[in-house]
């Protein structure tokens, strides 16, 4: 476990050093004051507190930018090592191969952990200082939460895309590939055809599985449903609960998207020859 | 009482084979390295110098035949490391260009489960204390290369891998870095070496392993290789003023054909024979009397050694 954690701190440490991570501090935490400044506009006569407009806003845009800040971290993991020839020096030293994924994992995950948390977190403390209410801040920490379960998926993602492809700029394009899929066309083929089929075919139940299978619908629906005052603002009320959607399992569905691609890119390097 | 020799073995080579993508870079390698001995492998690029290496580290495994380091396989072992110290120096080795020079051998000595104090000690060493605040990125590639031993002499290791190890270095800076090397060979740390510079390497190795297109042309000592190879021996008689001409025909008419004169000039000319015949020519020099005042005697180099063992195999 210390040799994960002495690769974990590399990790956090090359973020550091790129500025990569106040970036993204900077970033996040922008658009969640920019969001809770604009969100209580639209809300009009209903009542509804201000962080759960915000978790509403918030969580439709992470859905995008989480997923490609993650993939932006990790396409790049493996296969620029094996470019650059610093994974060959690495694994002559004492570490087994499973301890470089978990360690690189380890480091990326509290790369976002600390941009999520201190971008959103940063935000809303900012906002309680300037007279913003802290109702409905579970729903607020449940999302900081699952953007960073969503962002790992994608880091998992990335290194899988990382171990298989030969070329660093291959992997580049893929992730870019990768992020439309899961983020853009995904749910675009999926509602096309639930607008084609009127109904017909399409049961309620399949729709709700194909929905439940993509780890950023499972995102979505996890934070637009959870909480009483979102779902109402929202307009999707009950939803979840009707299609047998709880939050475990909203949740686990996206932690195996975590874990089934991590097993998947330690099987590849495992067979791997540098 | 010597120990079994199964124990001694560092390392063991079986039957090798290594094939890339069709390509057979190595071929039919056997050889066991024993405790101690400082192995240097002489051969052209792509020779397969490195594959052999990438092997014994784990990095690759054999297309057939069977690696043993330290008697267990590298390739299923946490890189070859069950507590063993193991120091590599790649060819043209790379390094995570945004850490300083510091931070990186840092990281690889708490990999190691080296101390903090030892960093320092070794970045004196190569001399890179000055330059360790600074970023790898902005190192030259002496620097990187001075960097690169640093890290392969991290927790004394006793076992040693050094690809090319002296290109990029200054002439004082190679005489240091072999200093470095025979430090720890006095501890009894095996090394395995590849290298271009012959004349560097020739006095150091307690065998040589020529490779050529991935075989094994040759392997042994210095004395063992001379023994392989058919080359002839150098001899270079003095003697008195003007007396050459003389004494070159006087001894012409005992020798044998397999024996050339060569460079006669005034005070000195040169023999060049066979093995088997250096002893009676020498005694035939020896009964030449007074005109005769020195002899040397000029056994073939390594680096005639090599090229005559590549020219040899060209079937």
């Amino acid at each position: 476990m210390k040799m994960v954690w002495v690769l974990a701190l590399k990790e956090l440490r090359d973020g550091l050093r790129n500025r990569w991570i106040g970036a993204a501090i900077l970033l996040l935490g922008t658009l969640a004051i920019a969001l809770s400044l604009l969100g209580s506009a639209p809300t009009g006569s209903v009542r509804a507190s201000d962080l759960d407009i915000t978790v509403i806003s918030l969580s439709s845009l992470s859905v995008y930018l989480i997923p490609l800040i993650a993939l932006m971290l990790s396409f790049d993991a493996l296969v620029g090592e094996f470019e650059r020839g610093t994974m060959m020096l690495l694994l002559t030293y004492p570490v087994t191969r499973w301890q470089v994924i978990m360690g690189k994992f380890l480091g990326h995950v509290l790369i976002l952990f600390i941009a999520i948390f201190a971008g959103y977190g940063g935000a809303i403390l900012i906002m309680t200082m300037l007279g913003g209410s802290l109702a409905g801040w579970q729903a607020y920490l449940v999302m900081m939460m699952s953007s960073l379960l969503l962002g790992s998926v994608f880091i998992a993602l990335g290194y899988l895309l990382s171990v298989l492809v030969k070329e660093r700029a291959t992997a580049a394009g893929s992730a870019i590939g990768l992020w439309l899929v899961f983020v853009v066309l995904y749910d675009l083929v999926l509602f096309g055809a639930l607008l084609l089929d009127e109904g017909q075919k399409l049961s309620q139940q399949l729709f709700a599985t194909l929905m439940l299978i993509s780890p950023t619908d499972s995102y979505r629906i996890l934070n637009l449903s959870l909480f009483d005052g979102v779902s109402d603002a929202a307009g999707i009320a009950g939803i979840a609960s009707e299609a047998g959607m709880s939050s475990s399992l909203l949740s686990g569905v996206m932690l195996l998207w975590v874990i089934v691609p991590l097993v998947a890119t330690l099987f590849v390097f495992q067979r791997r020859e540098l | 009482m010597s120990k079994p020799a199964i124990e001694t073995n560092v390392i063991a080579l079986q039957e090798v084979n290594k094939t890339y993508a069709n390509v057979k870079v190595l071929r039919d390698i056997n050889f066991n390295v024993q405790s101690g001995e400082c192995i240097v492998l002489v051969g052209h690029n792509g020779a397969g110098k490195t594959s052999l290496m990438k092997l014994m580290l784990g990095l690759t495994k054999p297309t057939s035949g069977d690696v043993q380091v330290l008697g267990k396989n590298p390739a299923f072992s946490a890189s070859v490391a069950q507590g063993l110290a193991l120091g590599y120096l790649p060819e043209s080795v790379a390094f995570y260009e945004a850490m300083t020079g510091r931070e990186v051998l840092s990281f690889y000595a708490q990999l190691k489960g080296a101390g903090k104090a030892e960093c320092e000690k070794l970045l004196d060493l190569v001399g890179l204390g000055d330059a360790a605040k600074r970023r790898v990125g902005t190192y030259s590639k002496g620097m990187r290369q001075r960097l690169g031993l640093a890290q392969a002499m991290l927790g004394n290791p006793q076992l040693l891998f050094l690809d090319e190890p002296t290109t990029g270095l200054d002439p004082i800076l190679r005489q240091h870095f072999y200093e470095l090397i025979d430090e720890l060979q006095k501890d009894g740390a095996t090394s395995i070496i590849s290298s271009h510079s012959l004349h560097e390497v020739e006095g150091r190795a307690s065998r040589f392993i020529i490779l050529k297109s991935g075989k094994m042309v040759a392997m042994g000592s210095l004395d063992e290789l001379y023994q392989q190879a058919t080359l002839p021996v150098k001899l270079k008689v003095s003697v008195s003023e003007g007396q050459a001409a003389r004494v070159a025909e006087r001894l012409d008419m005992h020798l044998n054909s397999g024996v050339n004169i060569m460079h006669v000039n005034n005070k000195s000319f040169h023999l060049e024979c066979f093995k088997d015949e250096k002893m009676p020519l020498i005694r035939h020099i020896s009964n030449l009397g007074e005109d005769v005042q020195d002899m040397q005697i000029m056994p073939p180099r390594l680096d005639e050694l090599y090229s005559h063992f590549m020219s040899e195999e060209r079937s």
